[in-house]
């Protein structure tokens, strides 16, 4: 007896394997709001909060961002993405001298989306972007400063 | 029973060419319904590839080709172009005179079998008094090119490929075959029309109830395995022989072998249909009355033919791939001696004339 029932039996499994695929198939034809698929050029991309793109620096409104120059991030980098190039001023009110930044160099072509530097940084400057347009003709353009021109750090971060 | 004074259009055109121009008429006849199967060959294939990758597309949430033409019609043919343009490129030590026939062989075995489809009312090539015979001897050969990839090839992906092929197809067309056997029972004719016209008042699969439903889906599974197709594909089981017994072919001769496997689904569900569903015939004979006769033969049987490949694709979209014993299993302990059972019950069924007809 056991004969018929794996007869039945399989037809059974089959039936409803056919019955799982239909209801992809059916509902999928008629209504293309059940496709998956995202035609990118044409139609934007659904990006990730949590995507990690590229390494960016917060600005405030006023060009201002929290970089203290304390070169923890270009320490932490495995491969030596980012350089930090810095100087010391006098700071008028003090009288002590101080470090700023003058350019935060990161290497986008050499990062490896590690997150090591954004981990490292005592003050939280950098941060993930999710822009993923990052395709060049030229390698040096993957070459990046951070900071923007005229940016100045912003005060009481370094308390 | 043989019908003989059916119209046929393709042996109208010869007779009328050659009473016009004597032999080189009769020629020319020829070499056009040659050119008309083979466009056909070509346009069917390409047609059903493009199909077969929407369908597979859609299964999976997916869109599937759908840049080059409306709704990417043209992909495929972009990609012959493509196959077209390669280098041909084989192993260094192949059996060049099995490595070059094997691709003609699949192909002619796929073009011979279309020549006694009937598309339509007189939409056949040749209306053979032992047609459905001929058909299941003839995709027999399409074995031996597939045998012959595999052992030209001199590479031992493509020669268990091609060895499994073998065995499965020669199992499988037992099975195919008694199915078929079961239909001839109740049609008392190997004619591919006279099938068909037996079946005017009644399609085979409600006239023959029960036993014509168990033949029928001894046939789609046989059928199914003859293609060479998913849950069958064992041959190419691309995750343990590369792509099987094509694997060293490139360019054309692999474009070969691809379509030749697409047109020999498309045999299957034309001789499906013919078998169980009553070829170009109408539903309850609704569009009879009609004019243009073989052109609504033709809409209904593809519209047939479509649904009968619609679901083959569904299969293959659905079920995984058989180990090897499982598929031996299946056809030897289960389809053949079911098979085997229910042509005795059909005979049984057609002697006491048990038959539902309307
Ligand atoms: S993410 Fe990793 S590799 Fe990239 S800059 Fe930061 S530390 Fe370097
Ligand atoms: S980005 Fe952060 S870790 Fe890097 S130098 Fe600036 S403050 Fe220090």
């Amino acid at each position: 007896m056991s004969y018929i029932g794996d007869v039945i039996g399989g037809i059974k499994t089959l039936l409803t394997g056919m019955k799982v695929t239909g209801g992809y198939f059916f509902p999928s034809i008629i209504n293309k709001k059940y496709i998956i698929t995202r035609q990118y050029p044409d139609e934007p991309a659904i990006v990730m909060d949590r995507f990690k793109g590229e390494v960016v620096m917060w600005h405030n409104e006023n060009n201002e961002h929290r970089c203290t120059g304390c070169q923890a991030c270009e320490i932490a980098c495995p491969n030596g993405s980012i350089e930090i190039i810095w100087d010391r001023v006098l700071n008028e009110e003090t009288g002590k001298k101080v470090k700023v930044i003058d350019q935060h160099i990161y290497h986008l072509g050499m990062c490896t989306m590690c997150n090591l530097c954004i981990q490292a940084c005592p003050t939280n400057a950098i941060m993930w972007s999710t822009n993923f347009h990052n395709s060049t003709y030229d390698r040096s353009q993957l070459t990046k400063v951070l900071n923007k021109p005229g940016s100045k750090l912003m005060a009481g971060v370094e308390e | 029973m043989i019908l003989t004074n059916t119209t046929n259009y393709f042996g109208d055109l010869v007779s009328f060419l050659a009473e016009k121009m004597g032999i080189g008429g009769q020629i020319l006849a020829y070499v056009i319904v040659a050119a008309v199967y083979l466009g056909f060959f070509a346009i069917a294939g390409l047609l059903l590839v493009y199909i077969e990758r929407r369908v597979a597309a859609f299964f999976q949430l997916r869109l599937g080709p759908n840049r080059v033409g409306p709704h990417g019609i043209f992909q495929t043919i972009a990609d012959a172009l493509k196959l077209l343009s390669k280098e041909i490129f084989g192993t260094n030590r192949k059996d060049n005179l099995l490595y070059t026939t094997a691709y003609y062989l699949v192909i002619i075995a796929a073009l011979v079998s279309l020549s006694v489809i009937p598309f339509s009312i007189g939409v056949q090539a040749y209306d053979l008094n032992i047609g459905v015979f001929f058909i299941s001897a003839v995709s027999s050969v399409g074995v031996l090119g597939i045998l012959f990839g595999g052992w030209g090839s001199n590479n031992k992906y493509s020669l268990i490929g091609g060895m499994r092929s073998g065995l499965q197809m020669i199992s499988y067309e037992l099975s195919s075959g008694l199915a078929i056997l079961t239909i001839i029972l109740l049609a008392g004719t190997l004619q591919m029309s006279g099938i068909i016209e037996a079946q005017r008042d009644t399609w085979f699969i409600l006239k023959g109830h029960i036993p014509a439903w168990i033949a029928f889906f001894i046939f789609v599974i046989a059928g199914t395995a003859e293609s060479n197709r998913t849950p069958f594909d064992l041959p190419e089981g691309e995750a343990e022989l590369g792509a099987g017994y094509h694997s060293e072919y490139s360019g054309m001769g692999f474009a070969y072998f691809f379509l030749a496997e697409f047109i020999n689904m498309f045999i299957i569900a034309a001789v499906g249909v013919t078998l169980f569903f009553g070829g170009w015939l109408a539903p309850f004979g609704i569009t009879d009355t009609l004019p243009w006769q073989p052109l609504w033969g033709a809409v209904w049987f593809f519209l047939k033919v479509a649904v009968f490949i619609f679901f083959m694709m569904w299969f293959r979209w659905t079920f995984p791939r058989l180990r090897i014993d499982q598929l031996l299993t299946l056809e030897w302990k289960y389809l053949l001696p079911i098979g085997l059972l229910n042509i005795v019950l059909m005979a049984v069924i057609v002697y006491y004339n048990v038959l539902i007809s309307f």
